[in-house]
């Protein structure tokens, strides 16, 4: 190859010594505050409430708490995180967790089903409804958006069908103490799975193969296509896999509660976008992320907590969780453009 | 004589990195005005800050008309200054309609209740009139053909221009080309200069930015030449030879390129066959390759000679035909991209942006997209993986040989660098590539030619579809020329001279379709 060496014949320019200089790869002090501007945050808002509410907010048996019961949002987002991460909104996640908790109670309950038949039931459920959603979408080339809000709406008519719109309880016991009476420093065992799943999660993402193609599916289709990326079955595959972990959620959600009515999940769909968005300004900036998503989540936890605690009435949580999902987008677009004009690392 | 618009110490920095360095340039009125240097030079750097979309540092002057403009430019309002641009990447909207696109700016700076959209339509084909353009202003954006793009976002900026200087003919404005030849063919190009011309002559001034020196040195009065952000000079066009303007450019002298066109025994043992392709404007194109031959195909624009190498691979549907390839047979009516690298087939598409690599990911992770699997496969060894990417970049001079910066951030002839790295790093077989020296400076050409025919000679056959005649006469051993849709001569050994190549495409369109092609549309 050639050895462009300006200054070779120049007459006009000072030698070598003009080629640009490039600085060595690494973190700035800025990049590390945008990283971790949402753990800080985090932080933030635990002192403000620790000074506001000493005693019943600052204790440890609080933060067990709210480590231990969100797991079933941590699981959802994460589930939305994976069709997010290949350029699709799925809608329905929300509705496969409420199905998938339901047909556990159910089954069950009222079946006599064994609880370890019912879950494998309920997980190849979810697994199915990610498949038929990925086949409207990917066959019939329709919006994911739109696809994903039809079937949701769907699966939560049978839903209340299946459950006669009655609360179901009187699950086997042995799931609610695999996911809530067992404990490990205090906190539930459930905490745990959704710590493995981000695990999981997060070598997909940034360590295998896979994971490459699923972003470069998000971020150019066109590029992947012709890179030989089969498009179609990567975006086909990220709506199973949101379909099994969301029928998880909604078994650990049964869990929790040890019985299952037809409609509170829906209330976990704006929390989990909210969790996903905001999850996307931190950690690895500009992009969707398990870790920052896992603080995203015991972040909006954490303000929701101390807002109850101070004896705020529930309507806030939906100003809180829409808010900062208004918030969080505005972050992530600030992140954007920042990268796009100023765009070293 | 005034001046248009004068810059004075403008310096651009990204994140430690000196994009430009104290950059002074005066354009004349009336002026077609050169900016020329090797990639990454800062060439478009300096254009987006005229632009206002990037901030220059502080101690930058810009001056207009006489006028202190203040930095940074406000965005919007570029054309209230008379600047109208054409940017490299085009700057349009590919959902959008072509009406809506061309008359983005004025829909989005007037403040107008209701947009009549007969009106705009009207408007939009009055102007494609005056400049001689055939498109359907109802057509999306993102479904033309990369020609017609370029011809609607330089008719855009002429027609901007236009309407700056309308009603006050003390007013010159300014037409900024950012290399917008790349995607024309020929005859395009000369109707575009003419174009150009009509603006100046009514007043107007150009900037214009192009890598073919040949060109540069014909239509502009003056040229800045750019070098690692410094200005390097600024000569006379008609004063300057070539030679010397390359040396100012790179800083010294380059070599010619010895082109050596190789006979090859195509005629039975044909290592690649491709039989009776048909598909989009190819009609039942049949051809044989050799082991590490390198074949051109070319003719004029509508001719189709760009469509082989995308049907070939998958990219577009091919109605029927088969390949055959070291004794594989494929169905070319069902191939698609990834059995098409599964056979040995590579393609480097003349999109840059949009076909071969995403602007928003890594340089790292578009460089080795075709490789990542060495790196499984239980995790990516990510010191691996990310050193291999910093020497394939190194490979291939991309500047900077940064992994970790976006895509995007590179210049635009660097990218292609980097698209080419990332395809020949998985020693395809056959390599397919349209246009690949588009946009690439001619240090770098000559590195590209070098890569292509090293690689042909390791035994890869390759596939080339280029407008470029300069281009397929360096590095073809033989040449088919297209016309509506079929080949019309064989072109091999001595033949293949750029003036040849010319010379066929235009008998072959002459001979059949007198009328087609001579107008500016496709
Ligand atoms: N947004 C950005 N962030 C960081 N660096 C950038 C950005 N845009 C450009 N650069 C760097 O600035 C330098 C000048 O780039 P520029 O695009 O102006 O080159 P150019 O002269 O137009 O080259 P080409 O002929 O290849 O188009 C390059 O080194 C490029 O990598
Ligand atoms: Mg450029």
């Amino acid at each position: 190859m050639n050895q462009v060496s300006p200054g070779a014949a120049g007459e006009m320019l000072p030698p070598t010594a003009s080629e640009p200089q490039h600085q060595k790869k690494g973190f700035s002090l800025g990049d590390y505050v945008e990283r971790l501007a949402l753990v800080i945050a985090w932080l933030v808002v635990i002192v403000v409430f620790s000074i506001l509410a000493p005693d019943t907010f600052f204790n440890v048996r609080n933060f067990t708490t709210m480590f231990g019961t969100q797991t079933t949002l941590v699981i959802l987002a994460l589930a939305l995180l994976i069709p997010l991460t290949a350029g699709d909104y799925d809608i329905s996640v929300a509705a496969t967790l409420t199905m998938s908790g339901m047909v556990v109670a159910v089954l069950n309950a009222h079946h006599g089903v064994p609880i370890g038949a019912a879950i494998a039931i309920a997980i190849a459920l979810g697994a199915l409804i990610g498949f038929i959603n990925g086949f409207f979408i990917i066959i019939f080339e329709i919006d994911a958006f739109i696809v994903t809000l039809g079937t949701g709406t769907i699966i939560l008519g049978l839903t209340l069908w299946i459950s006669a719109s009655q609360t179901v309880s009187g699950v086997s016991d042995w799931l609610s103490s695999w996911v809530v009476v067992h404990r490990i420093f205090g906190v539930s065992y459930e905490f745990y799975y959704g710590l493995a799943l981000c695990i999981l999660l997060w070598y997909v993402f940034d360590f295998t193969a896979i994971g490459r193609r699923i972003l470069f599916v998000g971020r150019g289709t066109n590029v992947a296509r012709l890179s030989g990326i089969r498009v179609g079955r990567v975006r086909w595959g990220c709506f199973v896999a949101a379909g099994i972990i969301a029928a998880a959620a909604g078994v650990l959600y049964t869990g929790t509660a040890g019985a299952s009515d037809p409609t509170s999940g829906q209330t976990f769909l704006l929390p989990a976008f909210a969790a996903a968005f905001l999850g996307s300004t931190a950690i690895t900036p500009g992009r969707f992320n398990p870790w920052g998503t896992f603080i995203a989540v015991y972040f909006l936890v954490t303000g929701i907590t101390g807002l109850a605690i101070l004896g705020v009435q529930t309507w806030v949580q939906n100003v809180f969780y829409g808010g900062a999902l208004v918030v969080a987008l505005s972050l992530s677009q600030i992140v954007k453009k920042r990268r796009e004009r100023a765009a070293r690392l | 004589m005034d001046h248009t618009v004068v810059v004075r110490n403008m310096s651009m920095t990204f994140g430690g990195q000196r994009a430009l360095d104290k950059v002074s340039m005066s354009i004349r009125r009336g002026e077609v005005h050169g900016l020329v240097g090797q990639n990454g030079c800062g060439k478009s750097t300096l254009i987006k800050i005229l632009s206002g979309y990037h901030h220059p540092d502080p101690g930058g002057e810009l001056e207009i008309d006489g006028q202190p403009i203040k930095l940074p430019v406000r965005t919007g309002s570029a054309s209230d200054l008379g600047l109208s641009f054409v940017h490299q990447d085009l700057g349009l909207l590919p959902s959008l309609t072509v009406v809506e696109n061309f008359r983005a700016w004025t829909i989005s700076t007037k403040s107008e209740w209701f947009i009549r959209w007969n009106k705009e339509r009207e408007r939009t084909e009055e102007a494609f009139a005056r400049f001689g353009l055939g498109l359907d202003p109802r057509a999306i954006v993102g479904d033309l053909p990369a020609v017609q793009r370029a011809l609607l976002a330089i008719v855009r900026a002429l027609d901007d221009l236009a309407q700056y200087t309308k009603d006050d003919d003390t007013r010159g404005g300014l037409l900024i080309l950012d290399e917008p030849t790349v995607f024309l063919p020929r005859t395009d190009r000369d109707r575009l200069f003419d174009v150009v011309r009509r603006s100046v002559a009514q007043g107007a001034s150009v900037l214009f930015v192009s890598h073919d020196l040949d060109e540069a040195l014909s239509v502009t009065d003056r040229i800045t030449v750019l070098r690692d952000g410094r200005v390097a000079g600024t000569v006379v066009s008609a004063d300057t030879e070539k030679d010397r303007l390359v040396e100012m450019i790179i800083g010294r002298r380059l070599e010619a390129f010895e082109a050596s066109h190789r006979a090859h025994t195509v005629a039975d043992a044909g290592h690649v066959t491709v039989d009776r392709v048909r598909g989009g404007s190819i009609e039942n194109v049949s051809f044989t390759m050799d082991e590490g031959e390198v074949l051109g195909l070319t003719g004029l624009v509508g001719s189709g000679f760009e469509e082989i190498p995308y049907l070939l691979f998958g990219a577009e549907p091919a109605r029927e035909g088969r390949l055959t390839i070291a004794g594989h047979e494929y169905d070319l009516a069902r191939m698609s991209p990834s059995a098409a690298i599964a056979a040995g087939m590579a393609l480097i598409p003349a999109d840059r942006q949009g076909a071969a690599g995403v602007g928003s990911l890594l340089v790292r992770d578009n460089v080795m997209l075709q490789v990542i699997d060495d790196y499984r496969p239980y995790r990516l060894d990510r010191r691996r993986y990310l050193k291999a990417a910093r020497e394939a970049l190194h490979q291939y001079d991309v500047r900077p040989p940064e992994p970790i910066m976006d895509f995007q951030a590179l210049s635009g002839g660097n990218q292609q660098k980097v698209v080419l790295a990332k395809w020949l790093q998985a020693a395809p077989r056959v390599l397919l590539v349209h246009e690949p020296t588009q946009g690439v400076d001619v240090g770098a050409r000559l590195q590209v030619f070098q890569t292509i025919t090293q690689a042909a000679a390791e035994g890869m056959s390759v596939v080339c579809a280029s407008s470029d005649y300069e281009q397929l006469a360096a590095i073809c051993d033989r040449v088919l020329v297209f016309h509506g849709g079929e080949i019309m001569c064989t072109l091999v050994g001595d033949e293949i001279t750029k003036d040849r190549i010319t010379e066929q495409c235009y008998m072959s369109a002459r001979t059949l379709r007198p009328d087609k092609n001579m107008r500016m549309q496709a």
